[in-house]
């Protein structure tokens, strides 16, 4: 579903990812862990797309497509999730307003019919309720006034009305309390946890991965993954730090 | 100057004016507005016409417990000017909400002078300017605190948009106060929209232009909160927003 092949980046001039290689097929959940500055949160906006973020060299399939040519908002409709660590707030637009502009604009790249007033509300409704989301919450302007939890929580009823195939999770679990941290891997494992989809969890913590346990799990250091194995390899980073497991 | 003198740029209220614009309609005719002791009033005034330039200058007298309530949509496409001189009485209430929008090398501007007279008034004002291409949107508010009026609470609330760096935002508010035991507060920004917010609206699948809209959409919208007229202006301003983008 993925492939990154040797991506090299760089940001206001300073080389931070270095030939990162990573391929993620359909079923699959990744989780990626490293130390602070590693380029963890790079990695995630220069799939994303986001502008600054300038790739050096390297490439990256996407389904067939070469996702770095894609603008954000094409990358969004060919299945690209991206769940932000920071959420923005958006003062004076809607959530209901904005996903059901964002759904329908993503279904207008792809040639589908947009959803109705109706049809969308009905989406909202059930996964707001999937993520015990108040759905009176979603008629407020985007993130302004959220908790860090509630901004999460909104980001993962946002995953599940846009449906993607691959969810790109920076740092989800940061910020959230026990319940709220049981409630969002949970919504992670419902919407995403299929045969034809694909989640990349960026982390620093083990405790998210109680929840959605991942098949294989990367150490990203100095704008590499300098490590792979399976879900053990998160334990012992837990248990022994980066830089033991790093050596 | 007299009222019938044309202005020059060394009168304030015209320093940043389309002078050649306004020559032609001048003098404009002064609209006098009387709300009465104790009652309330409503007045919606969008200047749309797309060829001619617009200059009105409106004269309201707020009596004692008066409310008065002014939107004003300025989306003239020669040149459009809205000036408003509003005089406060005793406990009244003058709330003001305009938008602007201009493109390619029009001028918009509007241009207040609230004057407190005596004790107990409240005076709001919320402008929202948006302005592209090399265009410029002026916004010059006074408010003036007479002596004796205590308990006068004046509020402006200055926000404007620029959609390239080759357009213009004057904005100036302006506060005289010769009374004590007052409450006068200004807010004036001239900003981009953020680069942030647009990508974070991009990431979910919006496409650039509209997520632009989407977010100039809303922060024009915070002149029109609780106006009447809320529908008609929000749509008017869309539909300038989208001629502009």
């Amino acid at each position: 579903m993925l492939t990154i092949d040797s991506l090299s980046n760089q940001i206001a001039g300073k080389a931070i990812l270095k030939g990162l290689s990573l391929t993620i097929n359909p079923g699959e959940i990744h989780a990626i862990m490293g130390p602070n500055g590693a380029g963890k949160s790079t990695l995630a906006y220069t799939l994303g797309g986001r502008p600054g973020y300038e790739v050096t060299g390297g490439t990256v399939d996407f389904d067939g497509q070469d996702l770095l040519a894609l603008e954000p908002h094409e990358r969004a409709a060919a299945g690209l999730f991206l769940g932000f660590q920071y959420p923005v707030e958006i003062p004076g637009v809607s959530f209901v307003q904005f996903l059901r502009e964002a759904a329908n604009a993503q279904r207008k790249n792809r040639g589908e019919a947009p959803l109705s007033g109706g049809e969308f509300l009905k989406l909202a409704r059930e996964k707001a309720a999937l993520l015990r989301m108040d759905m009176d919450m979603l008629k407020r302007p985007v993130n302004v006034g959220f908790s860090g939890g509630e901004k999460k929580r909104a980001e993962m009823v946002q995953m599940g009305i846009l449906d993607p195939k691959l969810a790109i999770l920076d740092e989800t679990d940061s910020g959230l309390d026990i319940d709220a941290l049981r409630i969002c891997g949970e919504g992670i494992n419902a919407i995403m946890r299929k045969p034809d989809k694909a989640v990349l969890l960026i982390t620093h913590y083990q405790r998210l991965l109680d929840y959605v346990k991942p098949d294989f799990v990367h150490v990203l250091a100095g704008g590499r993954i300098i490590k792979t194995g399976g879900p053990e390899l998160a334990l012992q980073l837990e248990n022994e730090g980066y830089e033991a497991v790093a050596a | 100057m007299t009222a019938l003198d044309f202005p020059t740029r060394k009168d304030e209220a015209f320093r940043y004016a389309d002078l050649a614009a306004l020559a032609p309609l001048w003098p404009v005719p002064v609209e006098p507005i009387r709300v009465a002791a104790g009652s309330s009033a409503a007045l919606t005034v969008i200047a749309d016409d797309a060829t001619h330039a617009v200059a009105r200058d409106l004269e309201l007298t707020i009596e004692a417990g008066a409310s008065f309530d002014l939107h004003l949509l300025n989306v003239a496409g020669a040149y459009g000017r809205l000036s408003v001189r509003a005089v406060l009485g005793e406990g009244a209430r003058f709330h003001l909400g305009a938008a602007q929008l201009a493109g390619g090398d029009q001028t918009v501007e509007i241009v207040t002078e609230v004057v407190h007279t005596a004790p107990d008034a409240t005076s709001r004002q919320v402008v929202r300017s948006v302005l592209a291409g090399h265009a410029t949107g002026n916004y010059l508010g006074r408010v003036t605190v007479d002596r004796g009026a205590i308990g006068t609470d004046g509020e402006q609330s200055v926000r404007a948009m620029l959609l390239d760096r080759t357009a213009t935002a004057n904005a100036r508010p302006e506060l005289e106060i010769y009374a004590d035991d007052v409450k006068c507060a200004h807010g004036c920004a001239v900003g981009e929209l953020s680069a942030e917010g647009l990508f974070y609206l991009a990431s979910r699948g919006v496409p650039p232009a509209q997520a632009k809209k989407l977010m100039l959409q809303a922060f024009l919208a915070e002149a029109f909160v609780g106006a009447a007229d809320g529908d008609a202006l929000n749509a008017a301003s869309l539909a300038a927003l989208e001629a502009l983008l």
